[in-house]
This record gives C-alpha cells, sequence and structure tokens, in this order.
C-alpha cells in the first residue's frame, strides 16, 4: 500500500468535496437572491467567488504533484483527471452563480414585475443535478451520476419554454423588456449549471467505469481478444 | 522479420513445485509485449521456457505447446536450434569478459561456422549500429574488451551479440533494472525501434517503462496469466481487480 499516495488521494478528494459545496452553495444562494429580490445574498455570491478560484488553484496544484511525484495508473489515474475537470465545472458552475447575482442587483434597480417563467422550479431542478452529481462523486456511484445525465434533458426544455414566454413578454409588454432580458440571462446561466453538473456526472462514470459517455459516443471496444482471461471479480 | 509466438496450456515445475499454471498467449510478431508482476509470479520462467532455458535449471520441467513461428519448441526441435531464432538479454549485462567488443559481437556468428572476415565485419557493424552502440566503440572494436564498457554499453553490447545471428524473437529480462535513467533510455528507444524486425517480449518491474515500450502487456501472479490485453487497456482500465491493485500499488 502506498500511503503517501493515498493520503494525497484523500486530501485531493476532500478539497475537492469542499469546493464543491462553495459551488453548490453559491447557485442556491444566487437562485434564492432571485426569488426573493436579496442584495445580501448578492453579496454573498460576489464574495464568495473568491474561494471558489483560491479553491480551484489548490486542486490543480496538488493534482499536478500527484501525477507528476506518484505516476498513478488506472483508476488512480482516472481519479485525478475526473477530479481536475470536475475542478474546472465547480469553478464555471461558481461564474454562473456570479452571473445571476449580477442579474439579480439590476432586476432590483428596476420596478418588480410578474414573469411568465418559473426560474425557481428551473433553480430546484438544477440544484438538485448539482447536489446529485457530487453525491455520485462523493459515493462513487456511476447509477447516481447516469441520474444526472437524463436531468439534464428537463432543464434543456424548461430554459427553451422561458426563451418562448420571455420573447413573447417583450413583444407583449416592451415596458418590461430589461426585467424580461435579466430572467431569460438567468435562465440560460442556470441551463450552463445544468451542463456542468452534466459534465461533473459523466467524469464520475469515467472514473469509476472507466467509460467515456460525452457527447453519446458508444464506446469503441477496444483491445484484442485475450487468449487467457481469469474469472473477474466486478469491481 | 519477426514471428509470432504461440503459447497453449504451458505448465512449468521446479522439482514438484508448480511455477507455472496453464498459461495461454498469443504474442504478435514485430510488436513487444511487457510481462509484468510482482517477484516471483513466474514472468521470467515463462520466457526462459520460450527458449527452452528452463529446463536447465535442476529438475526443471515444462509441459505444454511453445510455436515460435513454424517452428514447435519442445517437439521435434533441439534447443540449439530453437535458440538460433530466438535471442535473449539479461537483467544484469554478460559480455565475454576477455573478449574485444568485436569478438563478442561475432561470437555466436562463428560458433555457427561464419569464418568470411568481410561478412563478420559487416554483421558485426549492423548489429552494433541495430543497438545504437557503433558510434561509441567503432573506433575501438578490436582494441576494447566487452567489460570495459560502462553499464549501459555493455548491455547494448549484449543486444548487439544477440541480434548479430539475426533471430526472429528477442527475449529481455529486466533488461534495464541495473541502469541509469538516460542508458533505460537508449535501451527504450531501442526496443521501439527494433520491433519493426523482432518480435520482443520483456520482463520488467517498471510498469511505466512496459506503458513505454509495449503495446501488449500481461500480468502474471502466482504464477498464472491474470490478464492479457492492449497495454493502454491495462494501465488505464484493467479488467481484473487483481491486475488494478497490483498496478496502483495496493499490493505486491
Amino acid at each position: 500500500m502506498r500511503t503517501r499516495f493515498q493520503q494525497g488521494l484523500d486530501e485531493l478528494r476532500q478539497k475537492l468535496l469542499r469546493m464543491g459545496g462553495l459551488a453548490e452553495q453559491a447557485v442556491d444562494r444566487a437562485c434564492q437572491a432571485y426569488i426573493d429580490r436579496d442584495l445580501n445574498r448578492c453579496q454573498m455570491v460576489l464574495e464568495g467567488e473568491t474561494q471558489i478560484n483560491v479553491s480551484e488553484r489548490e486542486i490543480d496544484e496538488l493534482a499536478f504533484d500527484l501525477l507528476a511525484m506518484q505516476q498513478p495508473m488506472a483508476v488512480d489515474l482516472r481519479f485525478i483527471l475526473a477530479v481536475t475537470k470536475i475542478n474546472a465545472d465547480l469553478e464555471r458552475v461558481g461564474d454562473q452563480a456570479v452571473n445571476i447575482a449580477e442579474r439579480v442587483i439590476d432586476m432590483v434597480s428596476l420596478p418588480a414585475v410578474e414573469l411568465p417563467v418559473d426560474i425557481a422550479r428551473m433553480s430546484a431542478a438544477v440544484s438538485a443535478m448539482v447536489r446529485r452529481s457530487l453525491e455520485s462523486f462523493i459515493e462513487a456511484k456511476a447509477e447516481l451520476a447516469q441520474a444526472v445525465l437524463e436531468m439534464d434533458n428537463v432543464v434543456d426544455r424548461m430554459r427553451d419554454e422561458a426563451f418562448i414566454m420571455l420573447v413573447k413578454a417583450m413583444n407583449d409588454r416592451p415596458e418590461v423588456t430589461r426585467q424580461a432580458l435579466d430572467a431569460l440571462l438567468v435562465a440560460r446561466n442556470l441551463e450552463r449549471v445544468a451542463d456542468h453538473a452534466t459534465n461533473i456526472a459523466e467524469d464520475v462514470i469515467f472514473w469509476v467505469r472507466g467509460a467515456d459517455v460525452r457527447h453519446n459516443v458508444p464506446q469503441e471496444e477496444n483491445g484484442p481478444q485475450p487468449v487467457q482471461r481469469a474469472a473477474t471479480e466486478t469491481r | 522479420m519477426g514471428v509470432g509466438i504461440q503459447v497453449e496450456n504451458l505448465n512449468a515445475w521446479y522439482g514438484k513445485s508448480q511455477a507455472l499454471h496453464d498459461i495461454n498467449l498469443k504474442v504478435e510478431a514485430n510488436h513487444a509485449t511487457a510481462l509484468i508482476g510482482p517477484s516471483g509470479c513466474g514472468k521470467s520462467t515463462f520466457i526462459r521456457c520460450l527458449n527452452r532455458m528452463h529446463e536447465t535449471s535442476p529438475e526443471a520441467s515444462v509441459k505444454g505447446k511453445v510455436k515460435i513461428g513454424d517452428l514447435d519448441a519442445y517437439n521435434g526441435t533441439s534447443p540449439t536450434q530453437l535458440r538460433r531464432r530466438i535471442g535473449m538479454v539479461f537483467q544484469k549485462a554478460n559480455p565475454f569478459p576477455t573478449m574485444s567488443i568485436y569478438d563478442n559481437v561475432a561470437a555466436g556468428l562463428k560458433l555457427n561456422g561464419y569464418n568470411s572476415k568481410k561478412h563478420l565485419d559487416d554483421i558485426v557493424e549492423r548489429s552494433l549500429q541495430s543497438s545504437a552502440l557503433w558510434e561509441e566503440v567503432k573506433d575501438s572494436v578490436h582494441k576494447k574488451s566487452g567489460a570495459s564498457l560502462s553499464g549501459g554499453q555493455q548491455q547494448r553490447l549484449c543486444i548487439a551479440r544477440a541480434l548479430a545471428v539475426e533471430p526472429e524473437v528477442l527475449l529481455m529480462d529486466e533488461p534495464c533494472s541495473a541502469l541509469d535513467p538516460i542508458s533505460t533510455g537508449k535501451i527504450e528507444e531501442l526496443i521501439f525501434q527494433l520491433k519493426e524486425q523482432y518480435t520482443i517480449v520483456i520482463v520488467t518491474h517498471n510498469m511505466q517503462q512496459a506503458a513505454r515500450v509495449a503495446e501488449f502487456t500481461g500480468f502474471f501472479l502466482l504464477g498464472r496469466m491474470i490478464e492479457y490485453d492492449k497495454t493502454e487497456k491495462i494501465f488505464t482500465n484493467p479488467s481484473d481487480k487483481r491486475t488494478e491493485d497490483y498496478i496502483t500499488g495496493r499490493f505486491g
């Protein structure tokens, strides 16, 4: 057993979980800020971004060190690669939360209006995707990650519906154009968070199963047929 | 050109102790195949069965089929015939210490009755070039003894000696384990080039080396071949948990 290497992998896992917690919290705060028109929460999201950026760098540095110093193989190599990609996605999730907070700040400066879009419902779906993608990482369960992939289509449809309804609102009521545009951008930001959650889930599947499920490309069957293969234990 | 190797139900013993159990393996011609596994797993015994060196150990015995190209190693073929077609390089470089560099390389040819100086000169130069040693020793092939070379050079001299008899298969048993990283790099580069002409089977404890030089890798454990597949598959996503535990350092 390579004790030092295992400690490094554990540390990497812990750091990514903390990073995941920060990104998840940022999205939840930004969505709640939209629903409550809450500038305090917006401020918390903006201030929290620095911490996410610092975490991103720390995780990359540790992953880089482990790759250089420990020459990981197989599941460990896949784990480190997955962590670096999930790390980048979480940082982008943090950026999208900041974008939402900035839209909310703009909206709060304008009169409140009724808009034909259910951002609360969309944000609940997106938060669930982020949470479940991180759960799939914590539990190393490809089945949980697979469920996240299936949720992405639902959020895409919500974004499409929001787009249609908000453009119609802008046409019908030009006086709400700016608020509708903010809502439209929030819907787009949320849809992008869902995309990042999907990427995270795909990376978890890659780590756990060694399968690349990105872009719905079927896996190529590779490798020669071994003449002899011992009875394999399933992982 | 290299030839393929077909191994079927190969078993080997040292006295009553069974060292290999039912090994089946097809080695691709003109490729490098690496064998990895913890000490005592049978990988060296396995390659020593390919050129019938195993049976030179006291009380050693073998059962099973080994085909080197169309030659049946254990049926109607003498060890000498077989070893003319299979070169071998060992962990520790073993040049003939009192012979010059030239005589080391020419030794196998002379044993096989080659006497023409011109012919020997050509083969010695070509072999030393193939083993990437020619440029370093071309002015002293007759003056210097094999033992006067550095460890890395001695190992390349042994490779040249093996290549001189124009084998089809080259077996390498941990050829770099006693070498520094620069000499190791030269041997690895050599393996990469040599596989165009020869079939190479290399036993190594260095998994990064297996990953760098071999297209196929077999994992041995307790005398059995647990898994054999493309090298990238073995090192990124092996099928058997025992392979994964070994290459990730969880045991062994």
